[in-house]
């Protein structure tokens, strides 16, 4: 039981993470039509920045701070290079243009950091555990980012809701060329999402650092489940992402801890380790792909 | 036949002519001057050209982003790997029967991703691959992600040697050739007019009566089958197969292919394999001169060289040859 509810929390802590990526490819895709195939690569770059800043200062906490201006300068900057001229064009556009970037993106961190992982390492203060209920542990650092991935969701629900900024997301999302034309600097908008989006993505970025370790190319599979979970949610809603992103977090974290032992029974143990992670992932595509068979504009999407 | 003679004195054909023509004594350059690798190349070269065609049929002719194409590399390849894995290694079985996975595969996959448009079928396509992936890395009988290395290639009752290098690449070569043909004929056909038409307006073709959703399987299915010869054709290439060879980037390289060489462009895939594997080997040695040692870092300058092709060249090469006589340019 004990060990069921630890899972669970790996499961809330990895589907936070990939709310925060998907948050932000899910609002650039519903208010500037945009399938930013290198918000993967903020998601790489906000981690190694945040390495840097570590590195500086001597401190997780202020460099992981200090990655965020630096994650969203970047933003900016490849919205008004690049994204910006984009918008008008049609997807596959989007896509070439976008995975041109994330060649850019990795061979340019091979040259900056060289081609070796690194890793992060915790301070003592999150290195420990702490018990969740009285004699049952959880490392402290998972159940540190359960707590900011839950208050940067707070955070992102309360701005596009309550917010006046969140109102023109929400109306840009619907119709732009309305927004525009009621004299809402609708270029500035665009910029701030794309800066707001690459944020998200470094949050998530260098939060997983410490667990998963730092890679070229780190962001580029997780993004691709980044897209199935907005998929999923169908694309522009927030809500639709969160709840698929828990989804596809309970599902992982159960084929990878759950699978081994009910395969063990019927196959060799080597085998069972090898298909385990594997049979998750696939479960995950499986999924998407029944959800748009039933609903082809995915669960909140908009119907066509 | 005609309409081929007459394409023939165009620009494009005097170009495609010499092209395929050069293609064609390749084995012999390479042997004159002693190059095998030069002639590895090539042959990589011809073979990802028919998996680029094969995309082409779907993604420039009808419209249809599939970013998920290399996965029929892998269903070919596998089918070959697996087989000589178990000591089968007659083409007679493995060809056919690699073929015929990637045509049932893709019909499943057409069926259920058809249904949805845009970034939905961009996405869909990507994640049937990419599950076809994830089981090839959980195959550990199949050497999971490590691969597998395939002993022999195909053998095909002593009519013709696989092992030797020069035969092999003219095989693929007349495969290339036979692909050409055959999507030529295929998308001047009433068949392929229809699944142009459902790109421009498929409403309209709607409201003429076309089943359009059949006509788009079908396509897919021809696409699917074309780009598993390709992957047969990859397995016995490299004599090894592993998920890398279905990974989401190769699907994006093919879109690279097909946009750089010219969408919709019978002959496009084909400039594009040959302007990305020449672009990959030279520009390499080129950084290499301008800074010694930062050759390997070529994709920093490929990278940017896509968002310059996705913004200011729609055409791709073919555009260079001037409109096509008369199949449509790449209108997305």
């Amino acid at each position: 039981m004990e060990y069921f509810l630890l899972q669970v929390l790996n499961g809330i802590q990895l589907g936070l993470l990939m709310f925060l990526l998907a948050a932000g490819l899910t609002l650039v895709f519903g208010i500037m039509d945009l399938v930013n195939l290198a918000h993967g690569s903020l998601y790489m770059l906000g981690a190694y920045f945040a390495w840097t800043f570590m590195g500086w200062t001597g401190s997780f906490v202020l460099g992981a701070l200090l990655a965020l201006p630096a994650a969203l300068a970047l933003g900016v900057i490849v919205e008004l290079v690049i994204a910006r001229r984009l918008y008008a064009r049609d997807h596959l556009d989007h896509v070439l243009a976008t995975f041109g970037l994330i060649l850019f993106f990795n061979e340019l961190v091979r040259v900056l950091w060289g081609p070796a992982g690194k890793s992060i390492t915790l301070p003592p203060a999150l290195a420990g555990t702490i018990d969740i209920l009285p004699g049952v542990p959880y490392p402290t650092y998972r159940f540190a980012i359960i707590v900011v991935g839950a208050v940067v969701a707070l955070f992102l629900a309360w701005l596009v809701t309550r917010t006046r900024i969140g109102m023109l997301i929400r109306a840009g999302a619907s119709n732009r060329r309305m927004v525009a034309a009621l004299g809402v600097n609708i270029e500035l908008l665009f910029t701030l999402v794309f800066g707001l989006g690459a944020i998200l993505a470094a949050i998530a970025g260098l939060m997983a650092a410490p667990i998963v370790s730092l890679k070229i190319g780190m962001g580029d599979d997780i993004l691709i489940l980044a897209f199935v979970i907005i998929v999923i949610g169908g694309i522009g809603s927030i809500k639709g992402a969160f709840i698929a992103a828990m989804v596809v977090g309970q599902v992982d974290i159960i084929g990878r801890a759950f699978l081994p032992d009910l395969l063990k029974k019927v196959m060799s143990s080597s085998a069972a380790s090898t298909a385990a992670p594997s049979i998750s992932q696939v479960a995950v595509y499986v999924l998407m792909a029944a959800v748009l068979v039933w609903r082809p504009t995915g669960l909140f999407g908009q119907r066509q | 036949m005609k309409d081929l003679l007459t394409a023939l004195r165009t620009p494009r054909g005097i170009v495609v002519a010499a092209l395929l023509v050069l293609l064609g004594v390749l084995p012999l350059l390479t042997q004159a001057f002693d190059q095998r690798y030069v002639l590895s190349i090539g042959t990589r070269v011809v073979i990802w050209s028919i998996a680029a065609m094969s995309l082409n049929l779907i993604l420039g002719y009808g419209g249809l982003v599939s970013f998920g194409h290399a996965v029929f590399f892998g269903i070919g390849g596998y089918t070959v790997g697996i087989l000589a894995h178990h000591d089968v290694f007659s083409g007679w079985i493995q060809w056919p029967l690699g073929l015929l996975v990637c045509a049932l595969w893709a019909a499943a996959v057409g069926a259920l991703s058809l249904r949805t448009r845009g970034l939905y079928f961009i996405m869909i396509t990507l994640a049937f691959a990419q599950l076809v992936f994830y089981v090839g890395v959980g195959l550990e009988a199949y050497g999971g992600d490590d691969g597998l290395n395939i002993a022999r290639r195909s053998v095909f009752s002593g009519l013709i040697d696989l092992r030797h290098r020069p035969t092999f690449y003219w095989l693929c070569y007349a495969l290339l050739l036979a692909t050409t043909f055959g999507l030529w004929r295929i998308v001047n056909s009433r068949f392929g007019m229809v699944l142009r038409g459902a790109k421009s307006n498929e409403t309209r073709m709607l409201a003429l009566g076309f089943p359009v959703f059949r006509y788009r399987l079908t396509a897919f299915v021809i696409s699917g089958t074309l780009g598993g010869l390709s992957g047969l054709l990859l397995a016995n290439h490299d004599a090894y197969i592993s998920p890398s060879m279905m990974s989401w980037v190769k699907s994006g390289d093919l879109i690279v292919i097909v946009v750089l060489g010219g969408m919709g462009s019978l002959t496009g895939p084909i400039f594009g394999a040959i302007a990305f594997f020449v672009l990959e080997e030279s520009l390499k040695p080129l950084i290499d001169l301008g800074r010694k040692g930062w050759g390997e870092y070529w994709q920093i300058v490929f990278g940017p060289l896509l968002i310059l092709v996705a913004l200011y060249a729609r055409g791709g090469i073919d555009s260079l040859l001037g409109r096509p006589p008369r199949s449509g340019g790449g209108h997305g």
